[in-house]
């Protein structure tokens, strides 16, 4: 079910030679659209990195009313169809959007606000019940020894949420290169500029052109599976660590 | 734990803490309430009838039942597939129990653009590995239903998995040996004592599977060819309406999909708190919703 359709891309992928493979992963369009998705991707991996660690230090260590709502509004982006946040995200940030912002529509930071849109639960999800474990023994130890809070935050709790966001970090950006239905709309789909690498292969694929299609895929696929690889590892190294 | 601490956290000072607060409340605001409110704005911003009309036409109709039609094959089949499975991997160690457990997160890992080009290439009727026996057995399937449904459960696959192994590693496996001492069989015991313990986890696995099977939109524009009201889901169908610049029909579709993920979102949550009574922190799921008891009085979910 799984490993055959990997499998059939990989096969299809070689089907010309070696030479062909690297002909279509090599084609300017295609080159171009690789540097998009992965440049994207890692832009999207930093701010989820901060902006999700810090949610997820709000809605554990922090009270405010309406708290349990923000917490479970965290999931909407999974469950929201991700054509639909292609399309909440035009209707409000397009040029012809209700805030009338110009600059985000049919342009790179369409697309990374597409994929911030996609990828934001991953990195909350993933520290959240980390820090709810945490201890706040040796915080207070710290600050009774004269520690500021950065330095606390820097030199204690960073350390102990370290694997867990880079675990979720590894989700995002592995969801973030493969990302399409909610780019679909919002980049406009302009080769050279906001085209990524799985609108490229759709539109490849349109065009019954399977062998380069399959040649980009492989590449995408080796990016994503190479940060599966990384979490399995991370995840030994905190079993191992951790206890 | 943790949470019983809350009190005496250390917190930095208020100012640092409602700064960091209004950040994060503001970053969740721009990115997911205001677009959401903005749907639901834009779809009744010329009325009722409009909008109902908008998602009354046949082709929109056909495009909605279709959907429900991939997830009401894709997820019984995921859910029992993901049950065995999960089974297998906590209860039994076997040569290759690494490898299994890292292809089952794979189609995580894999764009579904990627997973629509693989099922053309074993199944397309005209060169596919398999497609061209199968046509010739009269079964298409590319550009057909079946296609798309093997679509919907190649993504929504390691869902159920994914929730049911870790409660099972939590309750442990002494009620299913109590079972088989007292002479329970394999079913029985199945029935009696570990589907009740993972109910909870494989509903949440349903859930999320079921999210995720009503809004696919890459594999399955793929391989379904997209003809309207016949191989049209209702975010295809929504891809389509967008671009002949029918907005009030695409407001439409994506109120109907939204009011679809905020259902599975209230779902979600009711289940996450069930968990939190019942397991108290079993698997991550449980665990990312467990407040601490100073809570704020209840807010109502809005959802």
């Amino acid at each position: 079910m799984v490993l055959l359709p990997i499998a059939a891309v990989t096969a299809t992928s070689l089907e010309g030679g070696l030479g062909a493979f690297w002909k279509a992963v090599t084609a300017d369009q295609a080159v171009a659209a690789l540097k998009l998705t992965v440049l994207a991707s890692v832009i999207v991996v930093v701010i989820n990195v901060v902006s999700g660690t810090a949610i997820a230090w709000v809605l554990v260590r922090d009270e405010f009313p309406g708290k349990r709502f923000v917490n479970s509004l965290v999931d909407l982006p999974f469950a929201l169809p991700t054509v639909v946040a292609g399309l909440v995200l035009l209707a409000l940030y397009g040029d012809n959007g209700i805030l009338g912002i110009s600059g985000v529509s049919f342009t790179k930071v369409g697309v990374v606000m597409a994929l911030l849109f996609v990828t934001l639960p991953f990195v909350i999800r993933s520290v959240q019940p980390v820090l709810m474990e945490l201890d706040t023994d040796m915080e207070e130890a710290a600050a009774s020894l004269g520690a500021r809070p950065w330095t606390i935050f820097r030199r204690i709790i960073l350390p102990n949420l370290a694997p867990a966001i880079i675990a979720g970090a590894a989700l995002a950006f592995a969801r973030a290169v493969g990302e399409f239905g909610a780019l679909v709309l919002i980049s406009g789909n302009i080769p050279f500029d906001t085209e990524v690498s799985a609108v490229y292969i759709f539109s490849q694929i349109e065009s019954a052109n399977m062998e380069s299609a399959a040649a980009v895929s492989v590449v995408l696929l080796a990016i994503s599976v190479g940060m599966l690889f990384l979490i399995k590892l991370l995840g030994r190294w905190t079993v191992r660590h951790g206890r | 734990m943790a949470a019983s601490t809350s009190k005496n956290i250390v917190k930095g000072g208020p100012v640092a803490r409602i700064g960091l607060r209004s950040v994060a409340l503001g970053y969740l605001a721009i990115l997911l309430i205001f677009p959401v409110i903005v749907v639901f704005y834009k779809a009744f911003e010329d009325g009722w009838s409009v909008a109902w009309e908008a998602v009354s036409n046949p082709e929109a109709q056909h495009a909605i039942w279709l959907t429900i039609l991939m997830v009401l094959v894709a997820v019984p089949i995921n859910t029992i597939f993901g049950i065995a499975c999960a089974i297998v991997l906590v209860r039994h160690r076997f040569r290759g129990r690494g490898i299994l457990n890292a292809i089952i997160d794979m189609p995580f890992a894999i764009s579904p653009v990627v997973i629509g080009l693989s099922l053309i290439i074993l199944y397309g009727s005209r060169d596919g590995w398999f497609g061209q026996d199968l046509a010739a057995m009269g079964i298409e399937v590319i550009f057909t239903p079946v296609g798309m449904a093997l679509a919907t459960m190649f993504v929504s696959l390691p869902f159920v998995v994914r929730e049911v192994v870790p409660v099972l590693e939590e309750i442990g496996d002494d009620q299913e040996q109590a079972a088989a001492t007292l002479g329970a069989g394999p079913w029985q015991t199945f029935w009696r004592i570990t589907l009740p313990s993972i109910r909870w986890g494989v509903t949440y696995g349903v859930v999320l599977a079921t999210a995720r099977a009503l809004g696919e939109f890459g594999a399955v524009s793929v391989v379904s060819g997209r003809v309207a009201g016949s191989t049209e889901t209702l975010p295809v169908y929504l891809r389509r309406v967008f671009e002949s610049f029918n907005e009030a029909g695409t407001y439409a579709a994506a109120v109907v999909l939204a009011l679809l993920a905020l259902i599975v979102l209230a779902a979600m949550n009711l289940i996450q708190r069930r968990d939190r009574a019942i397991l108290a922190g079993a698997g991550v799921a449980a665990e990312a919703t467990v407040v601490p008891h100073t809570d704020v009085p209840d807010e109502k979910e809005s959802a």
